[in-house]
């Protein structure tokens, strides 16, 4: 099913698509946000947003604002 | 001399092997982006002398914010002979990710595992050897923490010949490139990475769950907050009644001891001089020595970016970033390490904000008059005392909230940019070595500053008084002083206390005692009759508090501001705005203890 990273709900894994925010487009590619790669749902903020994912074994926060430019596959 | 760049991802202990190469001690932290300057140092090994450069951590050459651009322009520059790229063991895949784009530049690098305890910890085996073999450069593993693989680094930095290279920069700025790059990490790690099952990773989630669940989250924040409060107010408490009484003989005996001197020389030196200074180091050190430390441990333990993590929502509905609060908790330690702090921080006019809005929480200078304001005015209850002093904690972050906002409607018209921060893995604080080193690097220094400002202030507090000028001078402040609830005596005290908040409280002391009849006292419960001597109310110590959190920063802090913004404008606005606010607050609760 495709959605976008920030629908992907807690707990849940995604493949990446493809990033459609060229502005930040090489920020998120260089801590490992990149077509191909896995996420991971791992945490919530308590205000709901950002949320944190797992990341080539780290944990990123992201802003929904953000992860809503970003498709992802859920697995 | 040869020289050696240090660069890694932000959080892989860079600073760390720093340290432990050149023996400096640069602070280190447990959160991404704690080195935002390069620092620079010199250690030998057998007959050689090698110059490093600790650089900020950053993803990649390509730079987007401050302190990553000084991580870039140094490795674009050549002008090193050799670069070690440190990588987190736990994080290899991404981490290669910079090896890569480095090895585009230069070939003559050492890719440094760090992390390996964390690893092992982890149940993780990572293949070195092969790494090597693969990336075609030498590879070492270290533990820097326990200095493990720090002598074999230096062998092998010792060894290293420095080849020719071209560099081939260009390249990087392709989208493709980094495409192509993370397959080859992401095969590489496969092959070389073995993960097996473990448990430290499950008391991580079990610690990440409840510290940003819905419900505990925010609670648990405060709780802690309290907790160091109380451990800060009781554990001061005895170190500063014994100084205090020390500080006492010691002038009675130096003022007998120098009675051969003109009198006014020998009350100079003693009541002008030591008598401040007596109250500086009392009052002010202990409070300081224990909070301190007890804020490292956690930064430490990796606590502050969870901090971040939960408060970023309302900092995006400032229009500002949730890494602000980030430069906010460095605030409590000094509002000037906080200014540099906001270089992580991407935007120029979110960076702007976290800036203008620093100073507004009370740094380890404030910190302590807002302790003694509250301790001998307000209560005396520890319960109480703890508890004002979070209400007043929350009362400046909610400040910081409200500016940050009007600020980005006003003068600094934007909406939030794009924000990503990495949550660091929890580590175990190194208890002892942080408790020496806040206490040496960072309380005695600013104990060292207080005392440097506090010789010349004495003196000419005490040349004021005693030519009468200070009467004239609080004669002339006091109505001014009187709108906001307060005397001449204390507006005077927050303009010479400019080059050192620290100071405010001993000047306003020792000025009551110059001016008044009471010169005598022998414990620090009677600060509460000085002040009442000197017609203190509940009023005057509220409006001392708020005056403490909002009046202009510190001489340091006003220049790192200039120099960071580049400007004197908004040096001045940084001074503005929180006096502002101040004055405006006072005016109206006096206004309604007027009318009550």
């Amino acid at each position: 099913m495709r959605t976008t990273l920030d629908k992907l709900e807690l707990g849940k894994k995604a493949k990446i698509i493809s990033l459609n925010n060229s502005n930040i487009k090489r920020r998120l590619m260089d801590i490992g946000l990149i077509e191909d790669s896995i996420v991971f749902c791992y945490l919530v903020s308590p205000l709901k947003d950002p949320i944190a994912y797992k990341i080539k074994n780290a944990v990123i926060a992201i802003r929904k604002s953000d992860g809503k430019d970003i498709e992802v596959e859920v697995l | 001399m040869k020289k050696i760049a240090l660069i890694g991802n932000p959080n892989v202990g860079k600073s760390t092997i720093f340290n432990t190469l050149t023996g400096m001690h640069q602070h280190t932290g447990n959160w991404p982006g704690k080195t935002v300057s390069s620092s620079k140092g010199i250690f030998g090994f057998k007959d050689k002398k090698y110059e490093i450069v600790d650089l900020p951590g950053t993803y990649s050459l390509i730079a987007n914010s401050e302190e990553e651009m000084v991580s870039r322009d140094y490795i674009l520059s050549l002008d090193y002979d050799l670069v070690i790229v440190v990588c987190d063991s736990l994080c290899l895949e991404r981490n290669l990710n910079l090896v890569f784009q480095i090895l585009e530049v230069t070939k003559n690098i050492i890719v440094v595992v760090n992390l390996m305890d964390e690893a092992k910890k982890k149940n993780v085996d990572i293949n070195l050897n092969l790494l090597e073999k693969k990336l075609g450069v030498k590879v070492l593993g270290t533990s820097a923490r326990s200095k493990i693989g720090i002598r074999e680094l230096k062998e092998e930095i010792y060894n290293f010949k420095t080849k020719e290279s071209i560099n081939n920069s260009k390249v990087i700025e392709n989208s493709s490139f980094i495409y192509e790059v993370s397959k080859k990490s992401n095969d590489i790690v496969s092959k070389v990475v073995k993960e097996n099952a473990n448990k430290k990773e499950k008391i991580d989630y079990f610690f990440d769950r409840l510290l940003t669940n819905k419900y505990v989250s925010f609670p648990l924040m405060i709780i802690l907050m309290m907790f160091i409060f109380w451990l800060t107010i009781i554990g001061a408490n005895y170190p500063s009644e014994i100084l205090f009484n020390l500080f006492i003989n010691v002038e009675n005996y130096l003022y007998n001891f120098f009675s051969f001197l003109p009198i006014w020389l020998n009350d100079l030196l003693i009541n002008g001089i030591l008598k401040t200074l007596g109250w500086v180091v009392s009052v002010m050190l202990p409070p300081m020595a224990i909070f301190f430390p007890l804020f490292t441990l956690l930064e430490d333990l990796g606590i502050l970016p969870r901090i971040a993590f939960n408060l970023d929502k309302v900092f995006q509905k400032c229009n500002s970033c949730g890494k602000q609060s980030l430069c906010m908790m460095m605030g409590f330690g000094c509002n000037a390490a906080g200014v540099v702090g906001t270089r992580i921080i991407d935007s120029k006019r979110e960076r702007l904000i976290a800036i203008l809005t620093n100073s507004f929480v009370p740094c380890n200078g404030r910190f302590p008059i807002l302790l003694v304001i509250i301790s001998v005015f307000l209560t005396s209850s520890i319960f109480f005392k703890v508890s004002i002093l979070t209400l007043l904690i929350i009362f400046s972050i909610m400040t910081t909230f409200l500016i940050s906002f009007i600020l980005s409607k006003t003068l600094l018209k934007g909406y939030p940019s794009s924000f990503t921060l990495e949550l660091s893995p929890y580590r175990r604080p190194q208890f002892i070595k942080v408790i020496i080193r806040s206490v040496f690097d960072k309380t005695l220094h600013i104990l060292a500053r207080s005392i440097i400002v506090t010789i010349p202030v004495g003196i000419i507090i005490y040349i004021l008084a005693n030519t009468g000028m200070l009467n004239t001078i609080n004669n002339f402040l006091d109505p001014f002083g009187k709108l906001l609830g307060l005397d001449g005596v204390i507006i005077t005290a927050f303009i010479l206390g400019f080059p050192a908040n620290e100071i405010v409280l001993p000047i306003i002391l020792m000025s009551y005692l110059s001016l008044g009849t009471l010169t005598d006292y022998t414990s620090i419960v009677e600060l509460k009759k000085i002040l009442v001597e000197n017609n203190w109310t509940i009023l005057t110590a509220i409006n001392m508090l708020i005056l403490i959190l909002f009046h202009f920063p510190c001489a340091t802090t006003c220049l790192t501001i200039r120099r960071e913004t580049g400007s004197n404008k908004w040096m001045i606005i940084s001074m503005i705005l929180p006096l502002l606010i101040g004055i405006i607050l006072c005016v109206i609760n006096s206004f309604i203890f007027l009318v009550n």
